[in-house]
Protein backbone atom coordinates (compact mmCIF):
# COMPACT_ATOMS: atom_id res chain seq x y z
CA UNK A 1 0.00 0.00 0.00
CA UNK A 2 1.38 3.28 -0.67
CA UNK A 3 2.63 4.96 2.29
CA UNK A 4 1.44 8.68 2.13
CA UNK A 5 -2.69 7.12 1.74
CA UNK A 6 -5.14 6.32 3.72
CA UNK A 7 -7.48 2.97 3.30
CA UNK A 8 -9.95 5.49 0.97
CA UNK A 9 -7.07 6.39 -0.75
CA UNK A 10 -7.17 10.07 0.43
CA UNK A 11 -3.82 11.89 0.76
CA UNK A 12 -2.42 12.09 4.25
CA UNK A 13 1.10 12.97 3.57
CA UNK A 14 2.93 13.94 0.68
CA UNK A 15 5.94 12.16 -0.30
CA UNK A 16 6.50 11.21 -4.02
CA UNK A 17 4.43 11.43 -7.11
CA UNK A 18 4.99 8.42 -7.62
CA UNK A 19 1.92 6.10 -7.48
CA UNK A 20 -0.45 8.54 -7.39
CA UNK A 21 -3.11 7.98 -9.57
CA UNK A 22 -4.16 10.94 -12.17
CA UNK A 23 -7.13 11.76 -10.71
CA UNK A 24 -5.62 12.50 -7.43
CA UNK A 25 -3.20 14.84 -9.28
CA UNK A 26 -6.36 16.62 -10.88
CA UNK A 27 -7.62 16.98 -7.39
CA UNK A 28 -4.51 18.46 -6.09
CA UNK A 29 -4.30 21.21 -9.29
CA UNK A 30 -7.78 21.52 -8.92
CA UNK A 31 -7.90 22.18 -5.43
CA UNK A 32 -5.15 24.91 -6.43
CA UNK A 33 -7.56 26.43 -8.60
CA UNK A 34 -9.95 27.56 -5.64
CA UNK A 35 -6.98 28.91 -3.38
CA UNK A 36 -4.97 30.79 -6.47
CA UNK A 37 -7.85 33.65 -5.63
CA UNK A 38 -7.44 33.93 -2.24
CA UNK A 39 -4.14 35.35 -2.93
CA UNK A 40 -5.68 38.19 -4.76
CA UNK A 41 -8.23 39.37 -2.23
CA UNK A 42 -7.95 42.38 0.16
CA UNK A 43 -7.59 39.84 3.11
CA UNK A 44 -5.46 36.90 2.07
CA UNK A 45 -6.38 34.29 4.41
CA UNK A 46 -9.14 31.65 4.86
CA UNK A 47 -9.74 30.03 8.28
CA UNK A 48 -9.13 26.71 7.15
CA UNK A 49 -6.30 25.71 9.17
CA UNK A 50 -6.82 27.76 12.52
CA UNK A 51 -5.66 26.33 15.45
CA UNK A 52 -3.45 23.75 13.57
CA UNK A 53 0.58 23.83 14.09
CA UNK A 54 3.20 23.45 11.69
CA UNK A 55 6.77 22.95 11.38
CA UNK A 56 8.62 23.81 8.28
CA UNK A 57 11.52 21.06 9.37
CA UNK A 58 14.19 22.17 7.10
CA UNK A 59 17.88 19.89 7.23
CA UNK A 60 19.23 21.90 4.35
CA UNK A 61 19.33 25.62 3.33
CA UNK A 62 16.32 26.54 1.35
CA UNK A 63 14.46 30.16 0.60
CA UNK A 64 11.65 30.01 -1.89
CA UNK A 65 10.46 27.08 -1.07
CA UNK A 66 10.91 27.68 2.82
CA UNK A 67 8.70 31.22 2.28
CA UNK A 68 6.32 29.78 0.12
CA UNK A 69 5.21 27.29 2.41
CA UNK A 70 5.75 29.73 5.17
CA UNK A 71 3.23 32.23 3.37
CA UNK A 72 1.00 29.16 2.18
CA UNK A 73 0.71 27.82 6.33
CA UNK A 74 -0.14 31.53 7.30
CA UNK A 75 -2.66 32.31 4.37
CA UNK A 76 -4.74 28.89 5.59
CA UNK A 77 -4.64 30.73 9.07
CA UNK A 78 -2.38 27.96 10.75
CA UNK A 79 0.47 28.88 13.21
CA UNK A 80 4.00 28.00 11.38
CA UNK A 81 7.41 27.67 13.04
CA UNK A 82 10.62 27.47 10.69
CA UNK A 83 13.19 25.15 12.20
CA UNK A 84 16.83 24.95 10.92
CA UNK A 85 18.05 21.68 11.79
CA UNK A 86 21.13 22.39 10.27
CA UNK A 87 22.11 24.91 13.23
CA UNK A 88 19.79 23.57 16.13
CA UNK A 89 19.25 20.53 18.09
CA UNK A 90 21.27 17.48 15.99
CA UNK A 91 24.48 19.72 16.44
CA UNK A 92 24.18 19.72 19.77
CA UNK A 93 24.15 15.43 19.41
CA UNK A 94 20.32 14.71 19.67
CA UNK A 95 19.02 12.38 16.86
CA UNK A 96 16.41 12.57 14.15
CA UNK A 97 13.90 10.54 16.29
CA UNK A 98 14.23 12.76 19.59
CA UNK A 99 13.62 15.89 17.42
CA UNK A 100 10.58 14.38 16.00
CA UNK A 101 9.53 13.69 19.83
CA UNK A 102 10.10 16.69 20.98
CA UNK A 103 7.75 18.51 18.12
CA UNK A 104 4.89 16.28 18.84
CA UNK A 105 5.04 17.21 22.51
CA UNK A 106 4.82 20.64 20.94
CA UNK A 107 1.19 19.83 20.18
CA UNK A 108 2.24 19.91 16.17
CA UNK A 109 0.09 18.94 13.48
CA UNK A 110 2.26 18.77 10.08
CA UNK A 111 6.00 18.71 9.65
CA UNK A 112 7.24 20.39 5.98
CA UNK A 113 10.63 18.22 5.89
CA UNK A 114 13.31 19.38 3.33
CA UNK A 115 16.21 17.49 3.95
CA UNK A 116 19.51 16.20 1.68
CA UNK A 117 19.48 12.48 1.84
CA UNK A 118 16.86 10.82 -0.05
CA UNK A 119 14.24 9.35 1.45
CA UNK A 120 13.85 11.30 4.47
CA UNK A 121 10.49 12.38 4.18
CA UNK A 122 9.09 8.93 4.02
CA UNK A 123 11.30 8.12 7.00
CA UNK A 124 10.04 10.67 8.96
CA UNK A 125 6.30 10.08 7.88
CA UNK A 126 7.25 5.96 9.67
CA UNK A 127 8.14 7.71 12.68
CA UNK A 128 5.46 10.58 13.26
CA UNK A 129 2.49 9.91 15.39
CA UNK A 130 -0.67 8.99 13.68
CA UNK A 131 -2.08 12.27 13.67
CA UNK A 132 1.32 14.28 12.16
CA UNK A 133 1.14 15.13 8.40
CA UNK A 134 4.25 14.49 6.63
CA UNK A 135 4.81 17.05 3.35
CA UNK A 136 8.45 16.37 1.39
CA UNK A 137 9.93 19.62 0.41
CA UNK A 138 12.63 17.93 -1.57
CA UNK A 139 14.63 15.11 -0.45
CA UNK A 140 17.88 14.61 -1.85
CA UNK A 141 18.03 13.29 -5.46
CA UNK A 142 14.70 11.53 -5.02
CA UNK A 143 11.62 13.60 -4.88
CA UNK A 144 10.24 17.35 -4.73
CA UNK A 145 6.60 16.97 -5.46
CA UNK A 146 4.86 19.90 -4.61
CA UNK A 147 7.35 21.48 -6.87
CA UNK A 148 6.05 19.17 -9.54
CA UNK A 149 2.53 20.02 -8.65
CA UNK A 150 3.04 23.90 -9.00
CA UNK A 151 4.97 23.39 -12.45
CA UNK A 152 2.08 21.36 -13.39
CA UNK A 153 -0.70 23.89 -12.34
CA UNK A 154 1.45 26.43 -14.45
CA UNK A 155 1.23 24.55 -17.57
CA UNK A 156 -2.50 23.70 -17.10
CA UNK A 157 -2.85 27.51 -16.73
CA UNK A 158 -0.84 27.86 -19.82
CA UNK A 159 -2.08 25.33 -21.57
CA UNK A 160 -5.44 23.84 -20.86
CA UNK A 161 -4.89 20.89 -20.96
CA UNK A 162 -1.93 17.83 -21.17
CA UNK A 163 -2.77 16.35 -24.13
CA UNK A 164 -0.49 16.79 -26.79
CA UNK A 165 2.21 18.45 -25.19
CA UNK A 166 5.87 18.36 -25.43
CA UNK A 167 7.79 19.25 -22.50
CA UNK A 168 11.42 19.28 -22.44
CA UNK A 169 13.84 19.52 -18.76
CA UNK A 170 16.71 20.95 -19.59
CA UNK A 171 19.53 20.41 -17.55
CA UNK A 172 21.54 18.42 -14.23
CA UNK A 173 19.01 15.45 -14.78
CA UNK A 174 20.94 13.22 -12.90
CA UNK A 175 20.74 15.44 -9.22
CA UNK A 176 17.58 16.89 -9.85
CA UNK A 177 14.83 15.39 -7.78
CA UNK A 178 12.88 18.06 -9.36
CA UNK A 179 13.41 16.60 -12.82
CA UNK A 180 12.11 13.22 -11.30
CA UNK A 181 8.91 14.36 -9.70
CA UNK A 182 8.52 16.27 -13.24
CA UNK A 183 8.93 13.15 -15.36
CA UNK A 184 6.48 11.35 -13.26
CA UNK A 185 3.82 13.95 -12.90
CA UNK A 186 3.69 14.88 -16.72
CA UNK A 187 3.45 10.74 -17.73
CA UNK A 188 0.81 10.53 -15.18
CA UNK A 189 -1.02 13.24 -16.44
CA UNK A 190 -0.81 12.10 -19.81
CA UNK A 191 1.16 14.22 -21.58
CA UNK A 192 2.24 13.36 -25.24
CA UNK A 193 6.32 12.88 -24.66
CA UNK A 194 8.86 14.28 -21.99
CA UNK A 195 12.08 14.88 -23.12
CA UNK A 196 15.26 15.07 -21.12
CA UNK A 197 18.34 17.34 -22.21
CA UNK A 198 21.71 17.53 -21.21
CA UNK A 199 25.15 16.55 -21.50
CA UNK A 200 25.48 12.69 -21.25
CA UNK A 201 27.65 13.23 -17.73
CA UNK A 202 23.93 14.76 -15.98
CA UNK A 203 21.65 11.98 -17.78
CA UNK A 204 20.87 8.95 -15.00
CA UNK A 205 21.37 5.70 -17.67
CA UNK A 206 17.86 4.36 -16.04
CA UNK A 207 15.51 7.29 -16.93
CA UNK A 208 14.09 5.86 -20.38
CA UNK A 209 12.51 3.65 -17.81
CA UNK A 210 10.80 7.02 -15.94
CA UNK A 211 9.29 7.79 -19.59
CA UNK A 212 11.55 10.18 -21.16
CA UNK A 213 13.66 10.35 -24.46
CA UNK A 214 17.30 11.62 -23.87
CA UNK A 215 18.73 14.18 -25.95
CA UNK A 216 22.23 15.68 -25.79
CA UNK A 217 21.67 18.71 -27.96
CA UNK A 218 19.61 21.79 -26.59
CA UNK A 219 18.60 22.22 -30.61
CA UNK A 220 17.46 18.48 -30.94
CA UNK A 221 15.55 18.58 -27.82
CA UNK A 222 13.60 21.66 -27.25
CA UNK A 223 12.59 21.18 -31.21
CA UNK A 224 9.27 21.58 -31.69
CA UNK A 225 8.14 21.32 -27.70
CA UNK A 226 5.39 23.36 -26.15
CA UNK A 227 7.26 23.53 -22.68
CA UNK A 228 10.75 24.30 -21.97
CA UNK A 229 11.63 23.37 -18.48
CA UNK A 230 15.32 24.62 -17.75
CA UNK A 231 16.90 23.53 -14.49
CA UNK A 232 19.37 24.88 -12.42
CA UNK A 233 22.99 24.12 -12.25
CA UNK A 234 23.85 23.74 -9.02
CA UNK A 235 27.18 26.21 -8.16
CA UNK A 236 28.54 23.23 -5.77
CA UNK A 237 28.61 20.87 -8.57
CA UNK A 238 30.14 23.24 -11.30
CA UNK A 239 33.60 22.59 -10.66
CA UNK A 240 33.15 18.77 -10.60
CA UNK A 241 34.65 17.14 -13.47
CA UNK A 242 31.15 16.28 -15.26
CA UNK A 243 30.99 19.54 -16.39
CA UNK A 244 32.65 21.98 -18.46
CA UNK A 245 32.83 25.41 -17.43
CA UNK A 246 29.54 28.24 -16.58
CA UNK A 247 30.44 30.19 -20.19
CA UNK A 248 30.97 26.79 -21.86
CA UNK A 249 27.68 25.58 -20.27
CA UNK A 250 25.66 28.04 -21.46
CA UNK A 251 27.28 27.83 -25.33
CA UNK A 252 26.14 24.38 -25.53
CA UNK A 253 22.81 24.37 -23.07
CA UNK A 254 21.89 28.00 -22.23
CA UNK A 255 18.28 28.66 -23.39
CA UNK A 256 18.62 31.90 -26.05
CA UNK A 257 16.21 33.47 -27.85
CA UNK A 258 17.53 32.23 -30.74
CA UNK A 259 17.54 28.46 -29.65
CA UNK A 260 14.13 29.28 -28.12
CA UNK A 261 12.30 29.70 -31.65
CA UNK A 262 13.42 26.26 -32.41
CA UNK A 263 10.48 25.26 -30.01
CA UNK A 264 6.56 25.66 -30.31
CA UNK A 265 5.77 29.08 -31.40
CA UNK A 266 3.44 29.67 -28.23
CA UNK A 267 5.77 27.71 -26.35
CA UNK A 268 6.37 28.51 -22.28
CA UNK A 269 10.10 29.09 -20.04
CA UNK A 270 9.87 27.40 -17.17
CA UNK A 271 12.58 27.47 -14.67
CA UNK A 272 12.20 26.21 -10.60
CA UNK A 273 14.24 28.89 -9.33
CA UNK A 274 16.73 30.54 -8.52
CA UNK A 275 18.01 31.50 -11.62
CA UNK A 276 21.48 31.92 -13.04
CA UNK A 277 21.71 34.48 -15.99
CA UNK A 278 23.94 33.49 -18.15
CA UNK A 279 24.43 29.72 -17.30
CA UNK A 280 21.44 27.48 -17.94
CA UNK A 281 19.53 30.67 -19.49
CA UNK A 282 19.98 34.20 -20.88
CA UNK A 283 18.25 36.96 -19.50
CA UNK A 284 16.04 38.36 -22.25
CA UNK A 285 14.57 34.64 -22.26
CA UNK A 286 14.33 34.88 -17.89
CA UNK A 287 12.30 38.19 -19.00
CA UNK A 288 10.71 37.78 -21.64
CA UNK A 289 7.10 37.25 -22.95
CA UNK A 290 7.35 33.42 -23.13
CA UNK A 291 8.40 33.28 -19.52
CA UNK A 292 6.10 32.10 -16.66
CA UNK A 293 8.76 31.30 -13.97
CA UNK A 294 7.41 34.21 -11.62
CA UNK A 295 4.24 32.98 -12.17
CA UNK A 296 5.30 29.60 -10.63
CA UNK A 297 6.41 31.44 -7.98
CA UNK A 298 3.22 33.04 -7.31
CA UNK A 299 1.24 29.05 -8.30
CA UNK A 300 3.38 27.93 -5.51
CA UNK A 301 1.45 29.75 -2.64
CA UNK A 302 -1.62 28.33 -4.13
CA UNK A 303 -0.82 24.72 -4.66
CA UNK A 304 1.03 24.04 -1.59
CA UNK A 305 -2.48 25.57 0.14
CA UNK A 306 -4.12 22.88 -1.62
CA UNK A 307 -2.07 19.92 -0.46
CA UNK A 308 -1.65 21.06 2.85
CA UNK A 309 -5.44 21.39 3.26
CA UNK A 310 -5.94 18.18 1.41
CA UNK A 311 -3.77 16.01 3.74
CA UNK A 312 -4.93 17.95 7.22
CA UNK A 313 -8.21 17.67 6.18
CA UNK A 314 -7.77 13.76 5.72
CA UNK A 315 -6.63 13.28 9.08
CA UNK A 316 -9.28 15.48 10.51
CA UNK A 317 -12.08 13.43 8.69
CA UNK A 318 -10.19 10.37 9.96
CA UNK A 319 -10.25 11.24 13.32
CA UNK A 320 -13.74 12.15 13.56
CA UNK A 321 -15.20 8.72 12.34
CA UNK B 1 -42.63 17.90 -5.23
CA UNK B 2 -45.55 19.99 -6.95
CA UNK B 3 -43.45 23.72 -6.23
CA UNK B 4 -43.36 25.87 -9.57
CA UNK B 5 -39.63 26.94 -8.80
CA UNK B 6 -40.33 29.32 -11.83
CA UNK B 7 -43.26 30.95 -10.13
CA UNK B 8 -40.93 31.23 -7.03
CA UNK B 9 -38.61 33.44 -8.31
CA UNK B 10 -41.47 35.17 -10.43
CA UNK B 11 -42.64 36.30 -6.66
CA UNK B 12 -39.12 36.34 -5.26
CA UNK B 13 -38.20 39.24 -8.11
CA UNK B 14 -40.97 41.29 -7.23
CA UNK B 15 -40.24 40.87 -3.93
CA UNK B 16 -36.65 42.03 -4.02
CA UNK B 17 -37.42 45.07 -5.88
CA UNK B 18 -39.62 46.35 -3.77
CA UNK B 19 -37.08 45.52 -0.20
CA UNK B 20 -34.93 47.67 -2.37
CA UNK B 21 -36.84 50.52 -3.42
CA UNK B 22 -38.80 50.37 0.06
CA UNK B 23 -34.95 50.93 1.92
CA UNK B 24 -33.67 53.06 -0.77
CA UNK B 25 -30.59 50.33 -1.54
CA UNK B 26 -29.61 51.74 -4.62
CA UNK B 27 -27.56 49.71 -6.80
CA UNK B 28 -27.49 46.31 -5.41
CA UNK B 29 -24.85 43.29 -6.15
CA UNK B 30 -25.96 39.92 -6.25
CA UNK B 31 -24.09 36.78 -4.84
CA UNK B 32 -24.92 33.18 -4.85
CA UNK B 33 -23.82 30.54 -2.56
CA UNK B 34 -22.47 27.87 -4.81
CA UNK B 35 -23.96 25.74 -6.52
CA UNK B 36 -28.18 26.29 -5.89
CA UNK B 37 -27.65 29.78 -4.81
CA UNK B 38 -25.94 31.09 -8.09
CA UNK B 39 -28.70 29.54 -10.31
CA UNK B 40 -31.10 31.51 -8.63
CA UNK B 41 -28.78 34.65 -7.96
CA UNK B 42 -28.44 34.20 -11.95
CA UNK B 43 -32.56 34.26 -12.13
CA UNK B 44 -32.91 37.09 -10.17
CA UNK B 45 -30.49 39.50 -11.46
CA UNK B 46 -32.53 38.94 -14.72
CA UNK B 47 -35.37 40.34 -13.01
CA UNK B 48 -33.43 43.32 -10.94
CA UNK B 49 -31.20 44.36 -14.28
CA UNK B 50 -28.94 45.50 -12.64
CA UNK B 51 -25.39 46.38 -14.14
CA UNK B 52 -22.35 44.49 -11.85
CA UNK B 53 -22.60 40.96 -12.62
CA UNK B 54 -23.35 38.15 -10.06
CA UNK B 55 -20.96 37.19 -7.37
CA UNK B 56 -20.36 33.69 -6.71
CA UNK B 57 -19.65 32.41 -3.45
CA UNK B 58 -17.77 29.44 -2.65
CA UNK B 59 -17.60 28.62 1.47
CA UNK B 60 -15.59 25.72 1.34
CA UNK B 61 -12.89 27.20 3.19
CA UNK B 62 -15.02 28.79 5.99
CA UNK B 63 -16.99 25.87 6.39
CA UNK B 64 -17.19 24.86 10.28
CA UNK B 65 -16.99 21.01 9.55
CA UNK B 66 -13.84 20.56 8.03
CA UNK B 67 -12.20 19.32 11.44
CA UNK B 68 -15.33 16.61 10.74
CA UNK B 69 -15.10 15.60 7.31
CA UNK B 70 -11.92 17.89 5.78
CA UNK B 71 -12.06 19.48 2.35
CA UNK B 72 -14.94 19.75 0.44
CA UNK B 73 -14.23 18.32 -3.19
CA UNK B 74 -15.73 21.23 -5.26
CA UNK B 75 -14.21 22.46 -7.96
CA UNK B 76 -15.44 26.31 -8.59
CA UNK B 77 -13.60 29.14 -7.08
CA UNK B 78 -15.13 31.82 -5.13
CA UNK B 79 -15.79 34.87 -7.67
CA UNK B 80 -16.39 38.52 -6.61
CA UNK B 81 -15.70 40.83 -9.37
CA UNK B 82 -16.31 44.30 -7.89
CA UNK B 83 -15.42 46.12 -4.60
CA UNK B 84 -17.97 44.79 -1.65
CA UNK B 85 -17.03 47.80 0.21
CA UNK B 86 -19.96 50.18 1.25
CA UNK B 87 -21.81 48.33 -1.39
CA UNK B 88 -25.30 46.60 -0.88
CA UNK B 89 -25.35 43.19 -1.45
CA UNK B 90 -27.98 40.45 -1.80
CA UNK B 91 -27.05 36.84 -0.57
CA UNK B 92 -28.94 34.63 -2.44
CA UNK B 93 -28.78 30.74 -1.42
CA UNK B 94 -31.30 27.93 -2.42
CA UNK B 95 -32.57 26.40 1.19
CA UNK B 96 -31.76 28.12 4.49
CA UNK B 97 -31.87 25.31 7.05
CA UNK B 98 -29.39 25.13 9.86
CA UNK B 99 -28.01 29.08 8.81
CA UNK B 100 -24.94 27.82 9.27
CA UNK B 101 -23.96 28.27 5.48
CA UNK B 102 -24.98 31.69 5.88
CA UNK B 103 -22.86 32.05 8.44
CA UNK B 104 -20.09 30.94 6.29
CA UNK B 105 -21.14 32.69 3.42
CA UNK B 106 -20.62 36.13 5.57
CA UNK B 107 -17.59 35.82 6.97
CA UNK B 108 -16.26 35.12 3.44
CA UNK B 109 -18.21 38.48 2.22
CA UNK B 110 -16.41 40.29 5.15
CA UNK B 111 -12.71 39.24 3.87
CA UNK B 112 -13.11 41.06 0.68
CA UNK B 113 -14.62 44.17 2.31
CA UNK B 114 -17.33 46.04 4.50
CA UNK B 115 -20.65 45.87 3.01
CA UNK B 116 -22.95 48.56 3.71
CA UNK B 117 -25.22 45.92 4.66
CA UNK B 118 -26.60 42.45 3.27
CA UNK B 119 -30.00 41.64 2.72
CA UNK B 120 -30.58 37.26 2.87
CA UNK B 121 -32.86 36.10 -0.03
CA UNK B 122 -33.68 32.38 -0.17
CA UNK B 123 -35.92 29.50 -2.27
CA UNK B 124 -36.75 27.55 0.43
CA UNK B 125 -36.78 27.91 4.00
CA UNK B 126 -37.25 25.16 6.32
CA UNK B 127 -37.19 24.73 10.42
CA UNK B 128 -34.20 23.47 11.95
CA UNK B 129 -32.19 27.07 12.24
CA UNK B 130 -28.72 25.92 14.60
CA UNK B 131 -28.18 29.87 14.24
CA UNK B 132 -29.63 33.15 14.78
CA UNK B 133 -29.87 33.73 11.03
CA UNK B 134 -33.10 34.56 9.04
CA UNK B 135 -33.84 35.61 5.77
CA UNK B 136 -34.88 38.99 3.86
CA UNK B 137 -37.11 37.41 1.28
CA UNK B 138 -38.17 33.91 0.80
CA UNK B 139 -39.71 31.82 -2.31
CA UNK B 140 -41.85 29.34 -0.06
CA UNK B 141 -41.83 27.84 3.67
CA UNK B 142 -41.53 24.05 3.85
CA UNK B 143 -42.29 22.14 7.36
CA UNK B 144 -40.02 19.07 6.82
CA UNK B 145 -39.20 15.93 9.23
CA UNK B 146 -35.52 16.03 10.16
CA UNK B 147 -34.94 13.06 7.72
CA UNK B 148 -36.32 14.75 4.95
CA UNK B 149 -33.72 16.56 2.61
CA UNK B 150 -35.11 18.95 -0.14
CA UNK B 151 -32.73 19.70 -3.03
CA UNK B 152 -32.60 21.83 -5.77
CA UNK B 153 -31.36 20.55 -8.88
CA UNK B 154 -30.39 22.67 -11.99
CA UNK B 155 -29.29 24.84 -13.76
CA UNK B 156 -31.20 24.22 -17.17
CA UNK B 157 -34.30 23.32 -14.99
CA UNK B 158 -34.80 24.59 -11.93
CA UNK B 159 -36.88 21.81 -9.75
CA UNK B 160 -37.27 20.88 -6.41
CA UNK B 161 -36.43 17.30 -5.19
CA UNK B 162 -37.49 15.91 -1.84
CA UNK B 163 -35.39 12.60 -0.31
CA UNK B 164 -35.81 11.09 2.22
CA UNK B 165 -32.05 10.83 4.21
CA UNK B 166 -30.87 7.07 4.79
CA UNK B 167 -30.39 5.82 8.12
Amino acid sequence: MNQQLDEQGRLKHFLTIEGLSRALLTEVLDSAERFAPVGERAVKNVPLLRGKTVVNLFFEPSTRTRTTFELAAKRLSADIINLNIAASATSKGESLTDTLRTLEAMQCDMFVVRHQNSGAAEFIADQVAPHISVINAGDGRHQHPTQAMLDMFTIRRAKQHFDGLVVAIVGDITHSRVARSEIQALNTLGVAEVRVVGPKTLIPTQVEALGAKVFNRIEDGIAGADVVMMLRLQQERMNSPLLPSAQEYFQAYGLTERRLKLAANDAVVMHPGPINRGVEIDSAVADGSQSVILHQVTHGIAVRMAVMSLVIGTHAAAGAS
Amino acid sequence: MKIDVAELLDNMGADLQQHIDNAAREDPIIVGVHTGGVWIAQHLHKRIGNEAPVGELNIAFYRDDFSRIGLHPTVEPSKLPFDVNDRHLILVDDILYTGRTVRAAMNEIFDYGRPSSITLVVLVERGGRELPIQADIVGTRLTLAASEHVKLLGPDRLRLELCKAKT
